[in-house]
């Protein structure tokens, strides 16, 4: 992750054959391993690295992901996004100056996607048809290469991390009274075939509700009985 | 020095006329906060007068028409007179739009006379009907001498004439300088002086001493001895840059292969006059007509490769089926282009769009990313978001075509009553789908004209499947609302009053739905 000088003696408690492992592939992909900004609330939860795809199934979480680039004075831009709430993503603290839209792509939506990853730091993307495997290893090749991350809003072949809201409850309006004040929603992290890292976070804002929750129940109980 | 005066009387209404597309002989009148503040002579003629209230005018002329006070208008009407008249001699000043002095030419058009009459005649022939000439040895006699003119013609006061050409006007010729003019006159009336050969036998310091600086002027003016002088104009530097392609050019990428230097060329001489362009109009010709005209606004100034993008755009957009095209047709125009011109419409200082110092090579590798995208998928499928005032999320925000600037959005910092509050939605639909609401028994849900909801919404669903599609009907788990709004009422498209709900589902989304008298729709979601 580091790009430590090369002389940086190995660690004698591992593998040496691995460390060397990681260093060449540190050394092949150079800039892809460079850590993009997040929100803070995200930042333990889902540190997004350059050159990686990441999949959401919400709008919400989709802005969170690039809010943290744009506020950092990265640029970001949202393909195939036609309904796009910008209202919202000023609130999340994404720089709407520095953002670009292609509301309809339309058929070019891939080529469309690997000329902003050119030039962006955070792509959101919502593909308009399912995506082939081969279509998805285009897209990879050329992000490795320029340093970026791939935020889809949908399905992808191959992903880093796979972003879900499970559980969300909006707190305000009941019976015609009141409006939307706040929501909670727990947010599973899949990476491969580990178990999913689950958080709760709040929005507006995508703050953190309370510590990342590791697989166990604990921190669940309470809330539910909070908001019941 | 001789002075000519040239005055087109009645300036702002003829020009008021002129931009309306009204016949010049219309009885009109110019009004400003209700009061009639020039109007011209077949209005005249009818009884109205400058003072006169709207009504008033309208009773005594009743197909007056009636034109906004608009000085920019006027002004700008005006350049083409003084353009006209700097061409036969150089050293215009526009004392004011509709009035301008030159120093008078004489003897290279044989006599004074002939030259008023050869000013004259380009004049209407360039469509100034009536336009009156003095020819006088200091700006004011001239002025006055422009005034006692026929229409079309002139007046040449001999040298050293002045005074005993003054000596016969009423004293209300000074009305011309304003409210203190007319004050003046007032004034002078009361002190029994008619003429302004009476002013000026009176002695100069007693006249400075009761009427002021402004006496003394008039007093200095009246003997025919007034030294003021004008400044002439020097003539605005002409800007443009135009391409002839010969023989002409039938594809795009010809064109726009071809522009580059002189798009070079034109930022080239704006930078000579340390002016950069933020707006610039574009034209191109074919078959000796104007064929594409447009006006591109730029966020920050334009370079030579921006300028060559927007040539790029604007005649492809030409080509039917514009949008996302198949790039084999993309490339061919309807007509062959003769010539491409660059016109600057808005140029600022160099100095307020300076680079930073270690420049902003980042950003510039972002407008070349984009621009790339545009022109794969066309200029107006790129663009940027900007927010605006608005009472829904769909007004209260706009999305720009990349490399415009937003004009006409509504300012943010005002109240907005009847705005939905809370946190703002993360999906606003532009084509808002519609929705259906149900109470307990299955009726859909309404909201009565004064405002009541007909009954409590408890399942809702999505017409087709533009949100998603998802369940048929989803339950309502809790609902805010409504907040009524009813705007531009007074406007043919208006949808009548609307109210916005918050309504969240079983699966802890929310939507704001709106209850219009069509039926309901999405607005957005807060996903």
């Amino acid at each position: 992750m580091s790009t430590r000088p090369a002389l940086a003696p190995l660690d004698p408690a591992r593998s040496v054959v691995d460390q060397l492992r990681e260093r060449v592939a540190a050394m092949e992909s150079r800039p892809a391993r460079e850590q993009v900004p997040t929100l803070p609330g995200l930042a333990e939860l889902v540190p997004l690295h350059a050159g990686d795809t990441y999949a959401v199934d919400s709008a919400g979480l989709a802005l969170a992901l690039a809010a943290g680039a744009s506020a950092a004075g990265e640029w970001v831009g949202f393909a195939g996004c036609p309904d796009f709430g910008a209202e919202a993503a000023a609130e999340l603290g994404l720089a709407l100056e520095r953002t670009v839209l292609v509301p309809d792509p339309g058929e070019h939506w891939l080529e469309v996607t690997a000329a902003l990853v050119d030039v962006l730091r955070v792509v959101v993307l919502r593909p308009p048809s399912a995506v082939d495997a081969r279509a998805a290893g285009i897209l990879d090749s050329r992000l490795r290469s320029r340093s970026a991350v791939l935020v889809v809003h949908g399905e992808w072949p191959r992903v880093a991390a796979r972003l879900s809201v499970e559980e969300s409850r909006w707190t305000g309006p009941a019976g015609g009274q009141g409006r939307l004040v706040e929501r909670r929603a727990r947010v599973a992290v899949r990476r491969g075939a580990r178990p999913p890292e689950r958080a709760d976070l709040v929005w507006p804002g995508a703050r953190p509700a309370a510590p990342i929750a590791p697989a166990v129940r604990e921190p669940v109980a309470p809330l539910r009985q909070a908001s019941g | 020095m001789r002075v000519m005066v040239v005055w087109c009387p009645d300036w702002s209404v003829v020009a008021g006329l002129a931009e309306t597309g009204q016949p010049p002989r219309t009885p009109a009148a110019v009004l400003s906060a209700n009061i009639v503040e020039v109007c011209n002579a077949p209005a005249r003629a009818e009884g109205v007068r400058r003072g006169h209230r709207r009504r008033d005018a309208q009773s005594r002329c009743p197909e007056l028409a009636l034109l906004p006070a608009n000085p920019d208008l006027d002004a700008r009407a005006f350049e083409p007179v003084l353009a006209a008249v700097e061409e036969l001699r150089p050293g215009v000043a526009a004392l004011r739009p509709g009035l301008l002095a030159v120093r008078a030419p004489g003897s290279w058009f044989g006599s004074e006379a002939n030259a008023a009459a050869t000013v004259c005649q380009v004049l209407v022939e360039s469509g100034v009907w009536d336009v009156r000439l003095g020819i006088a040895d200091d700006l004011f006699t001239a002025e006055q001498a422009a005034r006692s003119a026929e229409a079309q013609g002139w007046r040449v006061v001999p040298p050293g004439g002045s005074g005993a050409f003054l000596r016969g006007l009423p004293v209300h010729v000074l009305e011309g300088d304003g409210p203190q003019g007319r004050e003046a006159v007032s004034l002078f009336h009361r002190l029994g002086l008619r003429t302004l050969g009476e002013l000026a036998a009176l002695p100069g310091e007693a006249v400075e001493h009761r009427l002021g600086a402004y006496g003394a002027s008039v007093w200095r003016r009246a003997r025919g001895a007034d030294p003021a002088l004008f400044a002439a104009r020097t003539p605005p530097p002409e800007l443009d840059a135009e391409v002839v392609f010969e023989p002409p050019l039938d594809s795009v990428e010809a064109v726009t292969f071809s522009v580059r230097t002189t798009a070079e060329r034109f930022l080239a001489q704006l930078a000579r006059h340390q002016l950069v362009a933020t707006g610039v109009r574009v034209e191109a010709e074919a078959d000796g007509e104007v064929c594409s005209a447009r006006t591109w606004l730029h966020p920050r100034h334009f370079s030579a490769r921006d300028l060559v993008d927007r040539v790029h755009w604007q005649l492809q957009s030409g080509v039917p089926g514009a949008g996302v095209r198949s790039r084999r047709e993309a490339g061919v125009v309807r007509a062959p282009i003769e010539r491409v011109r660059f016109l600057p419409e808005v140029c600022e200082p160099a100095a307020a769009h300076g680079e930073a110092l270690w420049g902003s090579a980042s950003d510039d590798l972002v407008e070349r990313g984009v621009a790339r995208v545009q022109g794969m998928v066309g200029f107006e499928a790129v663009r940027r978001p900007v927010l605006q005032g608005g009472r829904g999320p769909a007004a209260r925000q706009a999305l720009v075509p990349w490399g415009e600037r937003a004009v006409g959005l509504r300012p943010v910092d005002r109240p907005w009553p009847g705005r939905v509050p809370g946190p703002a939605p993360v999906r606003v639909f532009a084509q808002q789908p519609v929705a259906e609401v149900v109470d307990d028994a299955g009726r859909p849900v309404v909201v009565s004209d004064r405002g009541a909801v007909t009954g409590e919404p408890r399942r809702f669903r999505f017409g087709g499947d533009a949100v998603e599609p998802s369940l048929p009907w989803h339950p309502v788990t809790a609902w805010a609302g409504p907040w009524p709004v009813d705007e531009a009422w007074w406007t043919d498209g208006a949808t009548g009053p609307t109210s916005r709900f918050q309504v969240v589902g079983a699966d802890g989304r929310a939507w704001l739905l709106v209850c219009a008298p069509g039926g309901w729709s999405v607005e957005a979601g807060y996903d």
